[in-house]
């Protein structure tokens, strides 16, 4: 016995159980392609027009249409098609505002892109149409395997001129792939850019991943994986794959949610009986238990300030949302409307709640203002779940059925555009989308 | 029969974990049930152990059903799968030595961490069943998997009613 808790502190002392995960699968890459089911009637028209190229041949990418789409998906632009470009200026001194104006465009995007050595150069300006003046232009060295991150960069910087929101084209999405049923089960975890390129996948296992949560640094990701048989939470470094088993207890693991400031994890576990709400002190790994209750609490989530929690209980006969302090004591029933409403997510700002709630037509994603108790049912499928807030708080994030088929859905925080993300295999779900990267 | 004799054959030979592989293949009775070749679940999870350590007399078999199901948003026993229960709980009496996992399961509606405590209550419902015939606590595992691993894809009442389920894994 002694001989195993010195062992075990060794490898407490080694970072816990490191081991790498399951990377000789690792090189499987996945992309999901956006595809607009709603676009909004009030989404600002844009013209982008294609970036000139002074080198030999053609780009591996095409930054200019990466941005336009970027910004289509944001809900909150309508980019002119470029069959109804009025001139291909790639230099602001060579726009005619009055051209623009006769298309109705509001915003105009130039842009041109010269080798340099094996990077490129690539110069973009934002010109204001009806205001008739230049609001952005930048100058940006990149290289063939950063054209895309480039375009993304762009997409952030014209969406914040605009909006006066910052863009958060340039983060990522972890999702779980699934495939296979029975013993033929596969489930994987994959990382990707936000409009859902570059798809890697960082784990692979025969048996059930899910709940991925990102580290608010953007460096980790917890999960529960039953690979050991069981539920049990796990943090993995997203790019070395390096990960430590956090939690194994008797019973459930499940539903880990980072703390704002990255020390602590607060999560659901049943060992004593029914899945309670516990937050562990990520340093000591002390854990401190918040609920006491003859119920099902789970799904839980920190405010922005790290100050109170939301979670979901059944104390009340039906799962509803309850807020409490970050350090426990009474909990405040917060949703009343409907008979199921879980899987609460703050918005950024903290005045929103996004959750998954059921009515007559199924479930659906919602969001309650929690100063009025005001309800918006955000979407209409009859299977979305697993809400991720962007961390401009512009878009949420969704798990979603298409025919037999699981995929990811995006909507507007307003309601106003939807998107749906399949996969060219197999279900996708369960998405986390990350804290800004940069 | 078959498949205790082949598992007792192999058990001489080979690991426990082979044993526990094989033994937990003969739990195809939930696709048997339903007519569907879908239906397996819990193959090779379990961790089996107890079963080798079993000796298996003519009167303690164990049930052929190893699989009970359940009414939406319920962990209550339905009458009709009393005597399934029962059936386990004369054996795992019999057989101090061996143990049992209850994986514990749900539909896919709803959130799947709420549905992870659905699959638990189902499970520790059946564990408390167990437990008042006798059974000791000592050879009860829980393992909710909540709606993952279903019986049966598909978005019918039929399909969730065969994935509210608790499944007996020795």
């Amino acid at each position: 016995m002694k001989r195993w808790m010195s062992q075990g502190w060794k490898a407490l002392a080694a970072g816990w159980l490191v081991s790498l995960a399951c990377l000789a699968t690792t090189a499987q890459a996945q992309n999901l392609t956006i595809e607009i089911t709603r676009g909004s009637d009030q989404a600002t028209p844009i013209a982008i027009v294609p970036f000139e190229f002074s080198g030999q041949g053609g780009l591996p990418q095409d930054v200019a249409q990466i941005v336009s789409d970027d910004l289509e998906h944001s809900g909150q632009f309508s980019p002119l098609s470029r069959s109804s470009l009025v001139s291909l200026p790639s230099s602001s001194k060579d726009v005619f505002y009055d051209d623009w104006k006769r298309v109705d465009a509001r915003y105009l995007v130039v842009g041109k892109i010269e080798p340099q050595g094996d990077q490129y150069r690539i110069q973009y300006e934002l010109m204001d149409i009806l205001g008739g003046k230049r609001m952005l232009g930048e100058t940006l060295t990149s290289s063939d395997g950063n054209l895309r991150a480039s375009a993304h960069y762009i997409s952030d910087q014209i969406f914040e001129a605009i909006t006066g929101i910052r863009g958060a084209f340039s983060t990522r999405i972890a999702y779980v792939a699934a495939s296979g049923t029975g013993d033929n089960a596969r489930y994987a975890l994959y990382v990707a850019d936000a409009d859902g390129h570059n798809g890697q996948q960082i784990l692979s296992s025969d048996d059930p991943i899910l709940s991925p949560a990102w580290s608010p640094d953007g460096q980790k990701i917890a999960y529960v994986s039953f690979e050991s048989g069981n539920s049990a939470i796990y943090v993995q470094n997203a790019s070395t794959g390096e990960r430590v088993r956090l939690t194994s207890f008797r019973g459930i693991n499940g539903a880990p949610a980072w703390s704002p400031d990255g020390r602590k994890m607060a999560m659901s576990l049943s060992k004593d009986g029914q899945p309670e709400i516990y937050v562990m002190d990520l340093a000591s790994r002390q854990l401190t238990r918040l609920t006491n209750n003859r119920a099902i609490e789970t799904e839980p989530d920190w405010s922005p300030d790290g100050q109170s929690l939301i979670f979901t209980s059944d104390r009340s006969g039906a799962p509803q949302l309850y807020r409490m302090s970050a350090t426990g004591g009474q909990a405040e029933r917060v949703t009343f409307t409907g008979n199921y409403n879980s899987d609460g997510r703050f918005s950024p700002d903290g005045k929103t709640l996004f959750m998954v709630t059921r009515d007559g037509s199924g479930y659906h994603v919602a969001k309650q203002e929690l100063d009025t108790g005001r309800v918006t049912v955000l979407t209409d499928s009859r299977w979305d779940e697993s809400p991720s807030v962007a961390p401009n708080g512009t878009m949420v994030i969704f798990a979603t059925q298409q025919g037999a088929q699981g995929v990811l859905g995006a909507v507007s925080s307003d309601g106003r555009a939807s998107f749906r993300l399949p996969s060219a295999q197999g279900d996708v779900r369960e998405p986390a989308w990350s804290p800004f990267l940069n | 029969m078959q498949i205790k004799t082949y598992a007792k054959t192999l058990a001489v030979a080979l690991s426990l974990a082979v044993v526990a592989g094989c033994s937990s293949s003969g739990g195809t009775q939930e696709g048997d049930m339903n007519g569907t070749s879908g239906g397996m679940s819990g193959q090779g999870m379990t961790s089996g152990q107890g079963t080798s350590g079993s000796q298996m007399g003519a009167n303690d078999q164990r049930p052929s059903v190893d699989t009970i199901y359940f009414a939406f948003d319920s962990e209550e026993i339905r009458p009709e799968f009393e005597s399934v229960l029962r059936g386990h709980a004369q054996y795992l009496m019999a057989n101090p030595n061996v143990n049992v996992t209850l994986q514990g399961y749900a539909d896919e509606r709803g959130t799947r961490e709420y549905n992870l405590g659905l699959g638990e209550r189902r499970a520790q419902a059946v564990e408390q069943y167990l437990t008042v015939q006798g059974v000791s606590p000592s050879q009860i595992q829980i393992v909710s998997y909540g709606e993952e691993r279903p019986a049966v894809q598909g978005h019918t009442e039929e399909a969730y009613a065969k994935n509210r389920r608790v499944v007996f894994a020795y």
